[in-house]
C-alpha cells in the first residue's frame, strides 16, 4: 500500500490516471456509449406486427420526422417556449439579483440566497402540481380574481399556463448565475465610469451589463436545456395541443414502445442544444457556471 | 432612473412568486374534502392518516430512499475522485473534463433517460432497481464533483506539501489534512445528490421497470386523476423531506465561506 502510494506521488500522471479512472469508465460506460446508443437506435425500425426492433440502418424515422408537419409545429413550439421562458426569466432575475449583490447587507443576501435556493432544490413535481391546482377552474387563482370583482380566467391547460410554470420553475437558476456575475463587479469600476461622465443608466448598460452577460448565459443553459427535454410539465397544466419534444419520446417508448422513433425525435434536442452550448461558450457562460 | 423602492419591491413582489404556490400546496395536504377546489372548506389531518397506511404509497417510498443512498454513495466515491484528479490537471485534460462534467446536467433530461433506455434496449438489459441507479448517479456524481473542486479550488497546495514534508505520505496527507477540509462540502453535496435522486421523475420514467420510486407515484396518480387528497399528503412530506438535506446542505456551505475569512 506504501510503496504504491508512492510510487504514484512520484508519477503525477498516473495518480492522475487512478484518480480519473473509475469515474471516467463510469461515464463512457453509462453517458456517451449510452448517447451514441441511441444514434444507433434511432435508424433501426420497428416492426409494425410484432413490435421487434428491426437492426439494420435506415433514415425512416426521419424522413417521417421531416416529412410530417405536426412534427414540426411540435419543435418549434418547444423551443419556442422554451426560448420565451429562458427571456421572461432573464428579465426577472435581473432586480432580483442586482438587489442582492448591490443593495442587500451581507446577512440579508446570504438570507435571499437561501431563499432562491429552497425552491430550488424542493420537489419538482409538487411545484407543477401547486400550479395545476392554483390555475385549475376553481382554483386559487379565479377565487382571487373573483373576489376583486374582475372576470374569472381560464389559462389553466393551455401554453400560457406552461410558460408561467416554466418561468416559476427554473428562475433560481437564472437568478443565482447573475447574481454571482453581478456581485463580482468592482464597484470601483462603477465609480470610474460614472466620473468619466457616465450616468446611472449608461452605466448599467455599458459597464454593468456586458460584465454580466457570462452569467447570464449561463443562467440561460438551464432555463432553456430544462425546458427543451421536459414533457411532465406539458403534461400536466399544458392543453390538449401543448405536446412538447418529451411528450412524443415518452409516449412512444412508454405507450408504442417505438424506441427508435422517439431515439430519433430525441436527437433534434441534442443538436439544439450542441448549438445552444456553442453560442453559450462564446458568451462565456462556462467560466461562470 | 430606477427608484430602489422599485427594485425592492420587485424582490418582495418575486419572492412571493416564489413561495406562494408552495404554501398553498402545504395547505391542501390539510383539506379535508376529496375534491381539489379552493378556497379549502374543512382542514383536518384524516388523509395524513390514510396515507401512512397505504401500502403502495409506502413501498414508493421506501424504493425512492434505497435508490437515492446508493445513488448517492456512487456518486460520492466518484465525484471526489474526479475532483480530486481535475484539480491536479493542466490544459486540455482539466478542459475536457471540466465540459464532460457539465453535459449530464446541461443537456435536457429527456436526452439522458432517452439515451440510457435505448443503451439498455440495445444490450436487452432488462429495467431495474439498477438501472435507475445507474440513471441517477450519473447526475447526482455531477453534484457532488462541482461543490468538491470549488472547495479544492480554494485550498492553498502548500497545505499538503506542508503535511509531506513533514513525513507524511500521500495517503496520510489525504485523510489528515485534504479530507477535513473537503468534509463539509462532500457532505453538502452528498445531501444535494440525495435529494435530487429522491425527486427525480424525468429520467426515471426511462430507466424503471415495473418499480415505482415516489415521484412516478405522484406523476402517475395527478394524471389518472386518482388519490388525489393522499397525493397532497405525499408532496407534503415529499417538501419537508426534500427541505431538511438542503438546510442541512446550506449550513455545511454557509460555514465554509466563513472558513477563509
Amino acid at each position: 500500500m506504501t510503496t504504491l502510494a508512492a510510487t504514484l506521488w512520484r508519477h503525477p500522471r498516473l495518480r492522475i490516471a487512478s484518480l480519473l479512472a473509475l469515474p471516467a469508465i463510469w461515464f463512457v460506460a453509462f453517458y456517451l456509449l449510452a448517447l451514441a446508443a441511441m444514434f444507433v437506435s434511432s435508424l433501426h425500425t420497428v416492426d409494425d406486427l410484432s413490435g421487434q426492433i428491426l437492426p439494420g440502418w435506415t433514415l425512416a424515422n426521419f424522413r417521417i420526422l421531416a416529412s410530417d408537419w405536426t412534427y414540426g409545429r411540435i419543435a418549434l413550439r418547444t423551443v419556442g417556449i422554451a426560448l420565451a421562458v429562458t427571456i421572461t426569466d432573464g428579465l426577472l432575475a435581473w432586480p432580483f439579483a442586482y438587489v442582492m449583490a448591490r443593495h442587500a447587507s451581507p446577512r440579508l443576501r446570504a438570507m435571499l440566497m437561501a431563499l432562491v435556493m429552497l425552491p430550488l432544490w424542493s420537489s419538482y413535481l409538487a411545484r407543477v402540481y401547486a400550479w395545476r391546482l392554483i390555475l385549475a377552474h376553481d382554483g386559487v387563482l379565479n377565487w382571487a380574481l373573483h373576489g376583486l370583482g374582475l372576470p374569472t380566467a381560464s389559462i389553466g391547460y393551455s401554453n400560457w399556463a406552461m410558460w408561467i410554470v416554466f418561468t416559476y420553475l427554473w428562475l433560481p437558476f437564472m437568478i443565482l448565475p447573475l447574481f454571482a456575475a453581478l456581485e463580482r463587479i468592482p464597484t470601483t469600476l462603477l465609480e470610474a465610469s460614472s466620473d468619466l461622465g457616465a450616468a446611472g443608466g449608461r452605466t448599467f448598460r455599458r459597464v454593468i451589463v456586458p460584465l454580466a452577460l457570462p452569467g447570464l448565459a449561463a443562467g440561460a443553459i438551464f432555463t432553456f436545456s430544462l425546458t427543451l427535454g421536459d414533457y411532465v410539465t406539458p403534461l400536466l397544466v399544458g392543453g390538449p395541443s401543448s405536446d412538447f419534444i418529451g411528450n412524443v419520446v415518452y409516449s412512444n417508448v412508454g405507450v408504442s414502445n417505438n424506441v427508435p422513433f422517439a431515439a430519433a425525435f430525441a436527437v433534434l434536442p441534442l443538436l439544439v442544444m450542441a448549438g445552444y452550448l456553442l453560442i453559450a461558450r462564446r458568451l462565456g457562460a462556462f467560466d461562470a457556471l | 432612473m430606477i427608484g430602489r423602492g422599485l427594485l425592492w419591491f420587485s424582490v418582495v413582489v418575486i419572492l412571493l412568486f416564489l413561495f406562494v404556490p408552495v404554501a398553498i400546496i402545504l395547505l391542501y395536504a390539510f383539506s379535508d374534502s376529496n375534491i381539489q377546489g379552493w378556497p379549502i372548506g374543512v382542514y383536518s389531518v384524516k388523509w395524513f392518516i390514510a396515507t401512512w397506511h397505504d401500502g403502495e404509497v409506502r413501498a414508493a417510498l421506501w424504493l425512492s430512499i434505497e435508490v437515492a443512498v446508493v445513488a448517492t454513495i456512487i456518486a460520492t466515491v466518484f465525484g471526489t475522485l474526479a475532483a480530486l484528479a481535475v484539480q491536479r490537471m493542466r490544459g486540455y485534460g482539466n478542459e475536457i473534463v471540466s465540459f464532460a462534467a457539465v453535459l449530464p446536467i446541461a443537456l435536457p433530461g429527456i436526452l439522458t433517460g432517452m439515451a440510457l433506455n435505448s443503451y439498455f434496449v440495445l444490450w436487452g438489459i432488462g429495467l431495474s432497481f439498477w438501472t435507475i441507479v445507474i440513471g441517477h448517479a450519473t447526475f447526482c456524481t455531477v453534484i457532488v464533483y462541482n461543490n468538491v473542486v470549488a472547495r479544492l479550488r480554494r485550498l492553498p497546495p502548500s497545505w499538503v506539501e506542508a503535511s509531506m514534508d513533514l513525513g507524511a505520505g500521500p495517503w496520510r496527507s489525504f485523510r489528515l489534512v485534504t479530507l477535513p477540509m473537503i468534509a463539509s462540502a462532500l457532505g453538502a453535496g452528498a445531501l444535494l445528490a440525495f435529494a435530487l435522486s429522491f425527486d427525480e421523475v424525468i429520467v426515471t420514467t426511462f430507466t424503471a421497470g415495473a418499480q415505482t420510486t415516489l415521484p412516478l407515484w405522484i406523476f402517475g396518480a395527478i394524471r389518472l386523476g386518482q388519490h388525489l387528497p393522499e397525493v397532497n399528503c405525499v408532496v407534503f412530506a415529499v417538501i419537508a423531506l426534500t427541505i431538511v438535506p438542503v438546510l442541512i446542505a446550506q449550513r455545511l456551505m454557509g460555514s465554509a465561506a466563513t472558513l477563509h475569512k
